[in-house]
């Protein structure tokens, strides 16, 4: 989240799509219902399905899975055309200004550069003409031809309202009151929220999803104001967490990178990261990059990590493929390249596409270790279940060692909300039976691997015998330990370089992230979490609820990266004056000698308003709506259809999926057509459940006790499914039965000229727990994902669907 | 001493954590199944209401898990037979059930979800109490609340036969009828029902019944600002009023939510049976336990005689199937 879930109370348009918030974030959606009462706001929902939170909105429209980027497009285009756009805004605070390079284009659904073969685009045509004195051309009018607002408004073009509608089946005149509605807060003193989640991730093309709706938030000068911004609705209870804390397989904590292979030195990793601004005075301030780099390898390395050895910057893996993401994981494991696997928290038997393949891949294991508090699919994955896991468990030789880990309620530590907020919790029980903490296991497992390394050596031990584990039990590091290590410390007395005064004495924890160095003086495992725990103490267990004036920022409750900061970009609430573009929302203000107000200001406190521009983390000092060779797939969204669509890409009939999305050879042929699987496929989750967890709770059981799919009246009629029947659903990767609910929620919508039936496939049964035995979406789904962070294609695919007369047999 | 808790106000405030004695008792029971003459108690406590805000329910059953949880339910693991209704009914280990219909606007023809959560209205009038043949089985406070009181029990399914929402179900393992009790353990120590804490969306609220129709009244405001023109309060007089309220976006059909009744009124045939209500009347409630003080001195007057079975079968039999919900509870 760009804001905090307390500030959905301040705006005046929520704007539901990509997510199901009141089914899957009940609680979070009480902020929606607060934002209703007191200021009158308006709730959009455009979803394949009427859910729960359209049940509860004012305005619904349909739309086909996997088309947002069509709707999303026509709906700049309608901005751009009907004047609905906050003009001052756009000029000073995005890059609409600047010129692109003449060797850009768009073709064919296609920007320039692409290699068929690779598979990837050579991006080098998209960025900006930089001038001679090394900064970003610009055209403050916004007539220049190359100028990004003429680029973006020539790529847009082809998204008329009938061109929307034909693509994304939301008829012409839903989607047109949508983008009145929309419109509206285009004015200063109106403004509107994003809330989306899995419905935009889980694409071949999500992250776009994503920027297409963050184009549009920006147009509209929605960004860093009270009430607006783009909020992902995390999934799990500290899954932004485990984002922050790098458990991406190309991420080092605090967002900073795995080497890879191009990068076997220190000097070559920092030179691509110097980040020199594209425009003069602006902050840039990922300059700070080797602050927090170097702060990061002396929390892993000590004193073993000097200024001679480059900060120990070798014992770091170098990646020799972008990531190891799970798809790889998965596809390496089919191809013997995978001994040993860790599943720690994670279910992947039910949570990874293609099931057959996931299992294939975890036969052919030597070892598998689940670490979970609930007995999973996972870890039974070998057992026969009938019909439900028909496997041959004799020629399965994995040898699977379950450890029973403490769930949340039973463990000390912070929890990151989506809104950045670290809140400590304390237990609420004592673990049962066997059940340990994880630190405690994986404290086991290193202190006997550190020993092996000691007596035995090996290729290199160093990474791992000289490892800090100053804990006061090795055996068991404690919550606060971890979280005094993660927020950092001096390990020299520290002074202020331009005066000379005492900052912090050698030991001191540090109060933020810009006491950290470069030369080794400083220590921090986390560097946005720098500020989390202080001199002062644990700054998450803070508890006071106060809230000066209803802002909805709630300063002194817990702890909220980066600095305490509850809404990104908060300088963008201001006009060029430093006054806020809307008095009744103000959130910080220039008071002609700094920033003040409600929030911490996402600036330098004392940055002129009229110099440094508002999004400090980008070089250009200003937001992108053309996002240079950020992206893999384009620095503008264009549409592409899923993987398995029933129509072409009507831009490029050739054109499969996302081209630059990542397919393995074998999965290539596990890809269905839409005359054979003539339906589209979703997947969500209900209210009732919490992924595959509470099925092993009796009273989540009894409340939606068994596996079902949605389908619409008109496919029933056309299928003879009956409303409660039992049906079989099949794709080109497997078969599931479930029960029927035949609904009005869904109904058939008209593309190209064709009607097209959606299948809904909740994902909350398996064979293991108290509800009954059913199956999940990842029966079916294919194993593609993402071009950008490779999440799976989990929210449209092609299935065909029959009435199943009798109960499954194996 | 221990504290005496204070009436709550509103279910969204946190409950006190230091034990306090229940600020009611059998004291402030006003009427009693099959007795007559109940001593009219020395103070009238506030009436109390729960409102349910239709408008702003997102169906998402937290309410049904906290009834479960609190009262220590065990309903069954079912099977899905086409709907979201789980379970598919009331039950006596179920006492509120979220109701999903699916609605097209005839006007604009666009759908709209509706979701109600059914369960025990807490009548003004509660006709189940009327036609109760067991002295002590169902009692009723002078704040509202209609209670249970399964000790003095006999199972005979009186009381569905007199509920004009058909709420009540008889357990088939102990043979005695089961409802929302309102929490009435959580209120009379301060603390909201289970379900109006548990709401994430404060779609269900609790307090006063007058603080409750203030509250309502913004919503109804709120909700035609919206374009809903016939929204309103449900809170119908044909059984005295209830002190389980709904605030409906379509007050003026409360037939599309899932067959809530338009103008529910207790049968005649239950009002007029007198049958039952002939047991000796009643000399004090002391303030000892209410199920054992109930229990003792009502023992006798478990018994249901012929006529009363020919009034009841009557009654089941000439009630018109199609006159309103029937919800194959378990008599």
């Amino acid at each position: 989240m760009t804001n905090a879930w307390t500030d959905i109370k301040n705006t005046d348009l929520v704007i539901v799509m990509g997510g199901n918030a009141a089914e899957a974030h009940p609680c979070g959606f009480k902020w929606v219902t607060e934002a209703k009462a007191h200021r009158g706001a308006k709730l959009i929902v455009v979803d394949p399905r009427y859910t729960r939170t359209a049940s509860v909105a004012d305005y619904y429209a349909p739309i086909r899975p996997g088309s947002d980027i069509a709707f999303l497009m026509g709906a700049i285009r309608w901005c751009m055309e009907n004047d609905k756009v906050h003009w001052d805004y756009v000029r000073a605070f995005t890059n609409a200004s600047f010129l692109v390079r003449e060797d850009f284009g768009w073709s064919d659904g296609l920007f320039t550069g692409y290699d068929e073969e690779k598979r990837d685009f050579d991006k080098s045509s998209w960025d900006y003409q930089i001038g001679e004195d090394g900064f970003a051309l610009r055209d403050p009018t916004l007539e220049d031809p190359r100028c990004v607002w003429q680029m973006l408004k020539k790529h847009v073009d082809v998204y008329t309202p009938d061109f929307v509608e034909n693509i994304t089946g939301t008829p012409r005149d839903k989607f047109l009151t949508v983008c009145q509605m929309i419109g509206e807060t285009s004015a200063p003193d109106r403004t509107m929220t994003s809330m989306y989640a899995l419905g935009w991730t889980q694409h071949s093309k999500g992250a776009q999803n994503i920027r297409g709706m963050a184009m549009l938030q920006l147009i509209l000068g929605n960004i860093g104001v009270r009430g607006g911004g783009m909020n992902a609705l995390r999934g799990h209870s500290n899954i932004q967490g485990l984002t922050d804390i790098g458990l991406m397989s190309n991420l080092i904590p605090g967002y900073l990178n795995i080497p890879t292979e191009k990068e076997p030195d220190w000097e070559t990793y920092l030179s691509t990261r110097s980040f020199k601004p594209l425009q003069p005075g602006q902050t840039s301030y990922w300059q700070n990059y080797p602050k927090f780099m170097v702060s990061f390898l002396k929390a892993m390395w000590g004193d073993a990590a000097t200024a001679e050895n480059d900060w120990a910057y070798e014992y770091l893996p170098k990646l020799d493929v972008p990531a190891y993401d799970i798809l790889r994981m998965f596809e390496l494991m089919n191809h013997d390249r995978v001994n040993l696997y860790f599943c720690q928290g994670f279910n992947p038997m039910l949570s990874i596409p293609n099931r057959e393949k996931v299992t294939r891949g975890l036969s052919r294991l030597k070892m598998l270790v689940v670490m979970d508090p609930l007995s999973t699919e996972t870890s039974h994955f070998w057992q026969n279940h009938g019909a439900h896991n028909d496997v041959d468990t004799a020629s399965i030789q994995t040898e699977v060692l379950e450890l029973p880990t403490t769930c949340f309620a039973e463990d000390e530590g912070a929890l990151v909300n989506s809104g950045r907020w670290l809140q400590w919790h304390w237990p609420g029980a004592t673990p049962p039976g066997e059940a340990k903490y994880d630190t405690w296991i994986m404290a086991q497992i290193f202190l006997r691997v550190r020993e092996l390394y000691r007596q035995e050596g090996g290729a290199f031990p160093d990474p791992i015998l000289n490892l800090t584990w100053n804990y006061a039990d090795p055996e068991e590091p404690s919550p606060a330990e971890l979280a005094r290590e993660m927020n950092g410390r001096a390990l020299a007395d520290l002074t202020d370089p331009a005066t000379g005064a005492p900052v912090l004495q050698a030991g001191q924890q540090v109060s933020s992230f810009g006491q950290l160095r470069d030369d080794g003086t400083t220590m921090a495992g986390c560097w946005i979490y720098a500020g989390s725990w202080t001199e002062d103490g644990n700054m998450m267990a803070r508890r006071d609820n106060s809230d000066p004036d209803d802002t909805g920022m709630f300063l002194n409750w817990a702890f909220a990266w980066p600095a305490n900061r509850r809404i990104l970009y908060n300088r963008a609430s201001a006009d060029l004056q430093g006054k806020p573009w809307d008095p009744s929302r103000k959130l910080i203000e220039w008071n002609g000698e700094r920033w003040v107000g409600y929030d911490i200001p996402d600036i330098a406190p004392t940055a002129p308003p009229d110099v440094v521009g508002p999004f400090i983390m980008n070089q250009e000092g200003v937001s992108r709506l053309f996002s240079r060779g950020m992206m893999r797939d384009g620095p503008f969204p264009t549409h592409m259809e899923p993987f398995e669509s029933p129509m072409a890409n009507v831009f490029n009939p050739r054109m499969r999926g996302n081209p630059v999305a990542r397919m393995f050879e074998s999965d290539a042929g596990r890809l269905g057509s839409s005359d054979e699987f003539p339906f589209v496929a979703t997947s969500y989750r209900l209210t009732e459940h919490f992924h595959y967890w509470t099925k092993h709770n009796p009273v989540n059981a009894a409340l939606q006790p068994e596996f079902f799919v949605e389908i619409s009246e008109e496919l029933a009629a056309e299928r003879g499914i009956a409303k409660g029947g039992r049906v079989r659903v099949w794709s080109k990767r497997g078969q599931v039965w479930a029960k029927a609910v035949v609904t009005k929620r869904i109904r058939p919508m008209t593309c190209d000229g064709k009607i097209v039936h959606v299948v809904g496939i909740p994902l909350h049964w398996g064979f293991m727990g108290a509800a009954k035995k059913g199956w999940g979406p990842n029966s079916l789904t294919p194993f593609v994902g993402d071009a950008n962070v490779d999440t799976p294609e989990f929210k449209a695919f092609l299935v065909n669907i029959e009435p199943a007369a009798e109960e499954p047999v194996a | 001493m221990k504290d005496i808790a204070t009436a709550p106000t509103t279910a969204a405030s946190n409950p006190p954590v230091q034990p306090t004695e229940a600020y009611y008792n059998a004291g402030d029971i006003v009427r009693i199944s099959a007795t007559r003459n109940v001593p009219a108690p020395e103070r009238q406590l506030t009436k109390l209401a729960k409102l349910i805000d239709v408008s702003k329910c997102i169906g998402c059953k937290a309410c049904q898990s906290a009834c479960i949880e609190w009262n220590q339910t065990h309903p069954d693991v079912e099977e899905n037979v086409g709907v979201y209704e789980n379970p598919h009914d009331l039950t006596p280990n179920m006492f509120t059930l979220m109701r999903f219909s699916e609605w097209v606007n005839p006007e604009t023809d666009d759908l709209e979800w509706l979701i109600r959560k059914d369960g025990c209205m807490h009548c003004e009038d509660p006709g189940c109490l009327t036609a109760c043949p067991a002295p002590g089985a169902i009692v009723q406070y002078s704040n509202g609340i209609v209670d249970f009181v399964q000790e003095n029990c006999i199972g005979c399914g009186y009381c569905l036969t007199g509920c004009p929402f058909n709420i009540p179900r008889i357990s088939q393992v102990d043979h005695k009828s089961y409802k929302c009790t309102l929490c009435s353990d959580r209120i009379a120590v301060g603390q909201g029902p289970a379900c109006a804490k548990a709401c994430p969306t404060q779609a269900i609220v609790f307090g006063t019944k007058d603080d409750m129709k203030a509250h309502a009244a913004e919503r109804i405001e709120d909700l035609k600002s919206r374009g809903y023109e016939n929204a309103g309060l449900y809170d119908p007089a044909g059984v005295g009023g209830t002190h389980v309220m709904y605030v409906l976006h379509h007050a003026d059909k409360p037939q599309i939510y899932n067959d809530l009744e338009e103008d529910p009124r207790i049968s005649p045939i239950v009002e007029g049976w007198k049958g039952v209500t002939k047991t000796a009347g009643l000399a004090v409630i002391g303030l000892a336990a209410i199920g054992a003080t109930l229990h003792g001195l009502f023992a006798r007057g478990n018994e249901v005689e012929e006529h009363d079975e020919q009034a009841a079968d009557t009654l089941v039999k000439g009630r018109d199937p199609d006159d309103g919900p029937h919800h194959g509870g378990q008599v």
